[in-house]
């Protein structure tokens, strides 16, 4: 996928602006960002339902602005409210599906077989869509979109509101995709949803922030996260808002995690200072940053470079 | 603001059936003033039954529960009057201003006109709404439409806030700013029920409660639920040839489980001192470690580890 200088403009507001970036064949890629930062948008201009106002997009190596009909048998686009029929079995929304995509009946049995082992579901298919749960829905979900075997997937924020568990499971769903060489898109709001990707668009306000690894996104953020653990978090934070180099901190249920210039040099005299006011503290440790600390460290850049 | 007898929300061996089928079974805990809990749980754990009853919209099969002293039971309509409840989906008027919905919600709640100017000034204050006090709703950013959503739902000062998914979409600006203001508001003694699906959202709580099949599961502090939901070890591998890694892995004695972040894996060991022997049986494989250690479980780690052991064991589960 080769995306080029993406533009998109509505009414009073910029929903793209100058996006580009590539994604190779088998990898998971995530776009990443708050709403309205533009998910949506890219997604359906790269399933080719909504056209661009200027910039280029190659998937699977069909220009989905000059031809958006060629792309549709290459790819599955999976939309935040997927048209499942509540009234109809699983089997029957999995039927429904493949004669919309022109599956073959041999072809699909075989294939509607694989996929709900795949994700447990073969015990299930006589049930109604509308009595699964969350995670099973998506799960039923994502069978339909695969029924054609496209060879890209786009999913629009595919775990919104699923639990934990199920998560889990859907993410292992996209992991033996990839290892069947499918490339998968997803968008999602949870920037602990980017760490699973295999690299990240980090998108705000329609730009693009980075683009990159999880690992090399965090390899970026300047300074380093201190987390102290203690029973009166809150005392920490008051005490060592003022300490040497310490540029932020945040309450995190019960710990603080400090934002330092360097972690190795003041983690002792954080140390020292705690036990010199008698505020108790389970542990101080140094942590890897999150995507989400990178993030709010870059708009926060991005809004005083934007001022000046 | 505060609640005469110390404890906000008090269940004692609370149960709720729907027929045969036990939504929510003998459960007990307490919040503490001022504290900020979070209640979790999959679908269908029962967590919503346990808020329905809670905000005294639903009569539970037997026990006990008060809250900010109210008896669920008995004074529902007290209890609403003393609770305030936000969800990402709250339902703001996009077509009337901020000061409208914020007079609206004023009088749904039962604010005195008395105080009402005050209150509406404190709200905006507080979400930092100052300035935008005729902004239509419907302009606003996700950050600002959830500060004015947790201002209309505390007008009335309630000493507990129940808060479902509140950032759920949100940029991790303002979801910081968010957590900052609910932060004061805990330290001035009101206390935040927070339930969600949401790990990111759960390390923002003083202590958790995590249910599953209609129990208590767990219920500790962040730390506490990291450090006692694994049994064994974690470790975390990163190698190249990723997909036949997790075959590997899977086979090895001693592994119990094997999720995919991304570029790397995260196995459940028994014992963390197998990881020479699994880098070595990798590297027999021609797949090349660039990292193997132990680390500290992440609360969705511990989620899923705790969820999954219960339910293979439940059917051996007696009621206490």
């Amino acid at each position: 996928m080769v995306v080029r200088d993406l533009v998109k403009d509505f009414p009073g507001v910029r929903a793209i602006d100058q996006l580009s970036f590539e994604v190779s064949p088998g990898e998971i890629f995530g776009i990443v960002g708050p709403d309205g930062a533009g998910k949506t948008t890219t997604m359906r201009i790269l399933a080719g339902v909504m056209p661009p106002d200027s910039g280029t997009a190659i998937v699977a190596q069909c220009d989905v602005v000059a031809d958006p009909e060629g792309v549709k048998h290459l790819i599955s686009y999976m939309p935040q409210r997927f048209g499942l029929y509540e009234d109809l079995t699983v089997d029957e929304n999995i039927r429904f599906y493949a004669d919309l995509f022109g599956v073959r009946r041999q072809q699909r049995d075989a294939r509607a077989g694989e996929l709900l082992k795949a994700c447990g579901m073969s015990e299930f298919r006589r049930r109604l869509a509308g009595k699964l749960s969350g995670g099973m829905k998506q799960k039923l979900g994502l069978v339909c979109a695969l029924i054609h075997t496209p060879r890209v997937l786009l999913l629009d924020e595919p775990t919104n509101g699923v639990d934990p568990v199920s998560r889990r499971e859907f993410w292992a769903m996209l992991y033996s995709l990839v290892g069947q060489g499918v490339t998968v898109v997803n968008s999602t709001a949870y920037l602990d949803e980017a760490e699973r990707c295999h690299r990240v668009a980090l998108l705000h306000q329609g730009r693009l922030l980075f683009c990159d690894s999880p690992a090399r996104l965090k390899s970026r953020m300047q300074g380093s996260v201190i987390s102290i653990v203690s029973s009166e978090a809150r005392r920490v934070k008051e005490e060592l808002a003022t300490a040497d180099g310490v540029t932020s901190l945040v309450l995190v249920g019960d710990a603080v995690h400090l934002f330092v210039d360097d972690a190795d040099r003041r983690i002792d005299n954080l140390r020292t200072r705690l036990t010199g006011r008698q505020i108790p503290f389970d542990e101080i440790v140094r942590v890897t940053p999150t995507i989400e600390d990178l993030f709010v460290e870059a708009v926060r850049k991005d809004a005083v470079h934007q001022a000046a | 603001m505060t609640c005469p007898n110390g404890n906000s929300v008090e269940v004692e061996d609370l149960v709720k059936r729907f027929g045969d089928f036990t939504a929510v079974d003998h459960i007990s805990f307490q919040t503490r003033t001022g504290e900020v809990f979070g209640f979790l749980g999959p679908n269908g754990s029962g967590k919503s039954t346990t808020i329905r009853i809670l905000c005294g919209l639903l009569h539970p099969t037997s026990g006990r529960a008060t809250v900010a002293g109210y008896d669920v039971v008995k004074s529902p309509e007290l209890i609403r009057r003393n609770i305030g409840y936000m969800s990402q989906k709250f339902s703001l008027y996009a077509d009337l201003t901020v000061f409208e919905n914020l007079r609206f919600y004023a009088g749904m709640y039962g604010v005195p006109s008395s105080e009402l100017r005050a209150r509406i000034d404190w709200a905006l204050e507080m979400a930092g709404l100052r300035g935008r006090e005729s902004s239509l709703t419907g302009t606003l950013s996700g950050g600002w439409k959830q500060r004015l959503a947790l201002g209309c739902a505390v007008l009335h000062r309630p000493p507990i806030v129940f808060l479902d998914e509140p950032t759920s979409g949100v940029d991790p600006l303002s979801r910081r700013l968010f957590w900052e203001l609910i932060q004061r508001m805990s330290n001035d003694g009101v206390t935040i029920f927070v339930t969600t699906h949401y790990m990111d959202e759960a390390e923002y709580c003083n202590r958790l409660a995590l249910m599953n099949g209609g129990k208590l599961i767990a219920l500790g502090t962040p730390t506490e639920l990291k450090l006692g939901s694994i049994q064994g070890a974690l470790l975390l591998l990163e190698c190249d040839r990723l997909g036949d890694a997790i075959e590997r892995v899977r086979r090895f004695e001693g592994v119990r489980d094997v999720a995919v972040f991304g570029n790397a894996l995260h196995l459940v060991v028994a014992d963390a001192a197998v990881a020479p022997a699994i880098r070595a049986a990798l590297e027999a494989d021609a797949i090349s470690v660039t990292n193997l250690q132990a680390i500290r479980p992440s609360l969705e780690d511990a989620f899923v580890a705790l969820t999954t052991r219960r339910t293979a064991g439940s059917t051996a589960e007696q009621s206490p």
